[in-house]
C-alpha cells in the first residue's frame, strides 16, 4: 500500500497500523535525504503550506518549516500573537482568508481540543494537526515510535513507560494510541493528581512508583511538567515532584538493566530530568529531533500525494 | 500470449561481459570512476556488472552505489497510485568523479532525467555516462541517449520489456510482453 487511508492527519486514533508503517518506511527514505550534501527534493515544489500556530511553539514549528522547505514547498507562517485573531476574527474566517490565497495544506496548532477536526469539516485544504489543546499531537507520537523502532529494532512487544504530567499531555495520549497500534505495552507513571482517572480503560498500566515503572520498561518517555496548563496546584512543589519522579543517574544506576530515555522537549533540566541523564548515552532526545524532520516530511509528502493537480 | 525471449541467460551473460569490456576501455582501473544503479531494477544490473569487474577483471576497490529517484519523478500527483520509494545508498563522494549511471531498460528517458537530478544532490561529477541493458529506441519523451547499450529493441507502447535476474526471478533473461487487450 502506498497511500494513506486518511485525507488529513488529525490524530493517531483514526489512522491504521498500515498507515503508520507507510509513514515509517517513507521517513526512512527522507532520513537519508536530510543527510545528503543537498538536503532537498523537489516533490512539493508546486504546493503551498500555511503553518498556523495559535499557540506558542519553537521546536514543532521549526521542525515543520524545515520539513516543508526540504520538500521544496512554499511556506507561509501565521502566529496568532500578531494577527487578526486579536481583532476578533473567527477560526474559519482566518483560515478561509488564507486559503483564498491558494494554499494547499495547513499545519495547525490550536489551544482547543478538536480544532483541527472541526476545521477539516469546513475547509478544502489538507490539514495536519500539530497539537490541539490537551487532545492529540500525532506527529510527535509518530516520531517517538519511530525513534523506538530505530533504537530497539521494532516497537512490537516492547515496554514503554510515559512519565510525568499525563493529564495535560497531548503527547501522552497520541503516544498511547500509536504504541498500542504497533503492538507495544504502555504504562503511565506519575503522581495520582496528574494521571487521568479512567486511563486504564485505554489498556495502559498505571504506576505511581518511578523505580518500579523503570524496572518494568525498555524505554522511558519523560514529559515536562506543563505549568502553563495547570489551573490548580497538582503537587506541593517542583522540588518534591523531582524528588519523587525526576530522572537522575542515581535512579538509573539502581535499575536491573539499562534503559533508553526519551523526551519530547523542551527539557526542564533539574526538574523531570537531570542534565547528566539528558546528555548521557541512554538518551535519544536529539535523535528524536532529527527523526521529527524526517517523519514530518513523510507525512506532508504522503498527504500532498492525494491533492489533485490543477489541470 | 507468450512473451518473446530477447536475451536468454547465456546471451545475457555474454552481453554483460561485453559491456564490462567497453567500460574498462574507457575507465581503465576505475580509480576516477564510480557506478550508480537506479532503483528499483537497475541495481541488479549494476551489481552484476560490479561483480564481473571485480572478480573477472580484478578491478580493486570499485565503488558502487544505489540511487532512488521517487522524489524526483515528474509524475508525482499525476498517477492514480503513488509509488513507494526504495533506499538510496551512496557512501562515496561523486565530486569530480566519472559516474556510470546504470538502469536495466531505457524507455521514455524520464527515469534517467530524474536520476540525473537526484544524483546532483550528492555533488558535481566530472562527467556522467549512461549504461542500459535494453534500449527501447524511438520511444523517447526526452533527449536522453545511452553511452553503453546491451541490446536495442524496437517496440511499441503496448509492449513491455522485462529484465529478470537469477537473484529475484530465478533465471537470467530478458522478455518482451505484449500487453494490448485486442490481440487474436
Amino acid at each position: 500500500m502506498s497511500s494513506l487511508s486518511v485525507d488529513h492527519l488529525l490524530g493517531i486514533e483514526n489512522i491504521s497500523p498500515e498507515d503508520i508503517e507507510l509513514i515509517f518506511t517513507t521517513a526512512d527514505n527522507f532520513k537519508e535525504v536530510i543527510n545528503r550534501p543537498i538536503k532537498k527534493v523537489p516533490s512539493l515544489r508546486d504546493i503551498t503550506i500555511a503553518n498556523l500556530f495559535f499557540e506558542n511553539s519553537t521546536r514543532t514549528k521549526l521542525s515543520f518549516e524545515l520539513a516543508e522547505k526540504r520538500l521544496s514547498a512554499d511556506v507561509i507562517n501565521f502566529s496568532s500573537s500578531s494577527s487578526s485573531v486579536k481583532k476578533g476574527e473567527t477560526l474559519i474566517d482566518t483560515v478561509n482568508n488564507i486559503l483564498a490565497m491558494k494554499v494547499d495544506m495547513v499545519v495547525m496548532r490550536h489551544p482547543n481540543p478538536g480544532a483541527a477536526s472541526f476545521l477539516s469539516k469546513h475547509i478544502k485544504a489538507r490539514i495536519v494537526n500539530a497539537g490541539d489543546g490537551t487532545h492529540e499531537h500525532p506527529t510527535q507520537a509518530l516520531l517517538d515510535a519511530y525513534s523506538v523502532r530505530e533504537r530497539l529494532g521494532t516497537v512490537k512487544g516492547k515496554k514503554i513507560v510515559i512519565v510525568g504530567d499525563i493529564l495535560h499531555s497531548r503527547v501522552a495520549l497520541s503516544n498511547i494510541f500509536c504504541l498500542q497500534k504497533l503492538g507495544a505495552e504502555v504504562m503511565v507513571c506519575g503522581p495520582t493528581t496528574l494521571i487521568p482517572k479512567y486511563i486504564s480503560e485505554l489498556g495502559v498500566k498505571v504506576s505511581h512508583k518511578l523505580i518500579d515503572a523503570l524496572n518494568w520498561c525498555d524505554i522511558a518517555n519523560v514529559l515536562r511538567i506543563q505549568l502553563e496548563r495547570q489551573d490548580i496546584a497538582y503537587f506541593p512543589s517542583l522540588r518534591e515532584y523531582s524528588m519523587q519522579y525526576g530522572l537522575n543517574m542515581n535512579v538509573l544506576n539502581q535499575l536491573d538493566k539499562p534503559i533508553t530515555i526519551m523526551h519530547p522537549g523542551p527539557i526542564n533540566r533539574g526538574v523531570e530530568i537531570t542534565s547528566e541523564v539528558a546528555d548521557s548515552e541512554h538518551s535519544i532526545i536529539l535523535n528524536q529531533v532529527e527523526n521529527g524532520v524526517a517523519i514530518r516530511m513523510a507525512v506532508l509528502y504522503l498527504l500532498a500525494g492525494k491533492i489533485e493537480r490543477e489541470s | 500470449m507468450q512473451p518473446v525471449v530477447i536475451l536468454d541467460n547465456r546471451q545475457l551473460e555474454l552481453t554483460v561481459n561485453r559491456l564490462c569490456y567497453e567500460l574498462i576501455e574507457n575507465h581503465d582501473d576505475f580509480s576516477k570512476s564510480v557506478i550508480i544503479g537506479l532503483q528499483p531494477r537497475g541495481i541488479f544490473l549494476a551489481n552484476r556488472i560490479a561483480n564481473v569487474l571485480t572478480k573477472k577483471f580484478r578491478i580493486d576497490s570499485l565503488k558502487t552505489g544505489k540511487l532512488d529517484i521517487t522524489f524526483y519523478r515528474d509524475d508525482f500527483r499525476r498517477k492514480v497510485n503513488p509509488l513507494t520509494a526504495s533506499s538510496t545508498a551512496i557512501d562515496f563522494i561523486i565530486e569530480n568523479k566519472n559516474v556510470i549511471l546504470i538502469d536495466d531498460v531505457l524507455y521514455t528517458g524520464r527515469t534517467i532525467r530524474a536520476g540525473l537530478d537526484a544524483m546532483l544532490a550528492f555533488g558535481r561529477p566530472a562527467r556522467v555516462e549512461l549504461l542500459v541493458l535494453i534500449d527501447r529506441r524511438f520511444s523517447r519523451h526526452l533527449p536522453v541517449q545511452p553511452d553503453y547499450t546491451g541490446r536495442t529493441v524496437d517496440s511499441i507502447s503496448s509492449e513491455r520489456v522485462s529484465v529478470e535476474w537469477k537473484e529475484t526471478e530465478k533465471k537470467d533473461q530478458v522478455l518482451l510482453y505484449n500487453t494490448s487487450k485486442t490481440d487474436e
